[in-house]
């Protein structure tokens, strides 16, 4: 107990001190079929960090977040959170470590059967059994009270839009106070407006809470606004990764065709 | 048993992160249907193991545990409740026209309570309940897949294997033998009243009859064989729901092969537990 209590201590420190980064991925390949996704990605992110993940699509960057909560396994390579390599983790053990990750899917992914409040308050109820079913109520309507749906908290999944929903999937991957945040296309098919309100909550919510947040999307404007480094992918590899200014200033002529039309 | 799928390739990392996806089936071009049946058999070995794992394992889902007790119980009731009456009056007709020819219709009551509760009681309901509960939980946990529900789950750090199969599985083991009771009670309630409309018997009479001689060893083993079922049922609709890909034409492949592998299973396993139980239970 007590050494798994200096391991934790130790392990906020070298967070703080930026020696460990909070997600680290190592070399990482996954290939389905001849089909190579990923060819020896390399990627980190430290703790109150955000970094975008840009590229066409079909070049693997949902599959990389998929990777990084284990929900798929990479053919080599490794991918550590807060420095313990997750290969060969058991579910249960691996569930430890998902505690602490925020997941926003490309489609939102609620549970369909389950109205708006349901879904918030799911993780809830099988994480946070020492909440009262009040307090529970409460974190809800918070949580869809920073995501704007307070309103709608009755309603189904199908019976609102998709934008809609990505919040939903916001609030629900927020509700756990995850210390990682991982964002899948989260203002993907949204208006502008919309757009606007969630990269202002990602914001609001790296300055807030320090979290470390991988968000993957193709709107350059957003990814400029929220990101503190961009990662830039084509064919399997990290073509470019650094602030907007590094890849403006770039040479390479898929990224100058990228910002071109963004 | 084939689907359509990327093809698997064979992982160069020793120590890959072991994870729900649940081994898919891949390229039914390229793979040859015995490899494909025997992967098939191996992905439900991997997935019923790790099913085990998660029931055994704390934290129970007991709130999930009641939800699919009362929807594999209470709503199956109705329906084995009226296929169990169907079966009673098709057997009092039968046989009691069978045992007219042999002048043996004194025999009527006990050919009727040991038919249902040895055969055709077991069989009926384990049929009945694979095609609605063995169909429902296939659909709904394909679409739940190809919808991403599942990965979400997963994602929330809750084992699916405990929240979806485990609780689904001890469902149908739980209450299959309790709606087998209730299908031999309707059936033979029917098959009296039948009998009654041609032939006036008191009910009492033909209970006293049809059980006359009758240990619990005739008649306990064959109820409670029906967990068995329970567990094919189950199991088979779970894992085809779980392993789906494909979108809607996946959910509807799943539906069908929940009903159709988890009848054909019942009625092997049904093979299996009838010689153990007559070498069991002579």
């Amino acid at each position: 107990m007590a050494a798994a209590f200096d391991i934790a201590i130790m392990q906020e420190r070298t967070e703080q001190d930026g020696s460990v980064p909070v997600v680290a991925v190592t070399n990482l390949r996954k290939a389905f079929g001849i089909h190579k996704v990923l060819d020896g990605i390399n990627l980190s992110v430290n703790r109150g960090e955000t970094l975008a993940v840009l590229g066409r699509s079909g070049t693997g960057k949902s599959v990389l977040l998929r990777l990084i909560i284990g929900i798929e396994a990479p053919d080599s390579g490794s991918v550590s959170i807060h420095g313990q390599n997750i290969a060969g983790l058991a579910i249960d053990q691996m569930g430890k470590i998902r505690k602490k990750i925020g997941f926003l899917f490309q489609h939102a992914a609620l549970y369909d059967s389950l109205t708006i409040a349901e879904n918030v308050a799911f993780p809830l109820e099988h994480h946070r059994r020492d909440m009262s079913r009040s307090e529970r109520d409460d974190r809800v309507k918070q949580l869809l009270d920073e995501v704007g749906m307070r309103g709608d908290f009755r309603k189904l999944p199908s019976e609102i839009s998709g934008g809609m929903q990505k919040r939903v999937g916001l609030a629900r991957a927020l509700a756990l106070e995850p210390e990682i945040l991982l964002l899948d296309e989260p203002t993907a098919g949204l208006d502008p407006i919309s757009s606007g309100e969630i990269d202002d909550l990602i914001l609001k919510l790296q300055r807030e809470r320090q979290m470390a947040s991988i968000v993957v999307t193709h709107d350059m404007h957003s990814a400029r606004t929220i990101a503190d480094r961009l990662a830039l992918l084509d064919q399997g590899n990290v073509v470019i990764e650094g602030k907007f200014e590094d890849l403006q200033q770039s040479n390479i002529g898929f990224v100058n065709e990228f910002l071109k039309q963004s | 048993m084939s689907e359509s799928g990327f093809i698997a390739v064979p992982s160069t990392n020793p120590s890959l992160p072991r994870r729900l996806n649940i081994p898919v089936p891949s390229g039914a071009s390229l793979i040859s249907p015995v490899e494909d049946f025997f992967e098939w058999f191996g992905s439900l070995g991997i997935f019923s193991w790790n099913v085990l794992k998660a029931a055994v394992t704390p934290p129970y889902e007991w709130s999930e545990l009641i939800r699919q007790l009362d929807e594999v119980g209470s709503k199956s009731l109705p329906l084995v409740a009226m296929a169990g009456a169907a079966i009673g009056v098709i057997i009092s007709m039968e046989a009691r026209y069978s045992l007219s020819r042999f002048g043996a219709k004194s025999m009527f009551p006990a050919t009727l309570v040991y038919s249902v509760i040895q055969i055709m009681g077991p069989i009926i309901t384990g049929l009945v309940v694979c095609g609605r509960v063995g169909a429902g939980m296939g659909a709904e946990l394909a679409s739940m897949k190809v919808t991403e529900q599942i990965d979400a789950i997963e994602a929330c750090a809750i084992n699916p294997y405990r929240l979806l199969a485990a609780t689904r599985i001890l469902a149908c083991i739980l209450m299959l033998p309790l709606l087998t009771l209730a299908t031999d009670a309707c059936a033979m309630l029917t098959g009296w009243f039948a009998q009654t409309l041609v032939e006036p018997l008191s009910f009492h009479q033909f209970i006293q009859a049809g059980f006359k001689g009758a240990t619990f060893s005739a008649f306990l083993p064959q109820t409670f064989k029906t967990a068995a079922y329970g567990l094919v049922i189950g199991l088979i609709a779970c894992f085809q729901g779980m392993r789906t890909r494909g979108g809607a034409e996946g959910v509807g492949r799943a539906a069908t092969n929940s009903v159709v592998l988890g009848s054909l299973f019942l009625i092997l396993t049904d093979v299996v537990l009838v010689k153990f139980i007559l070498v069991v239970f002579p």
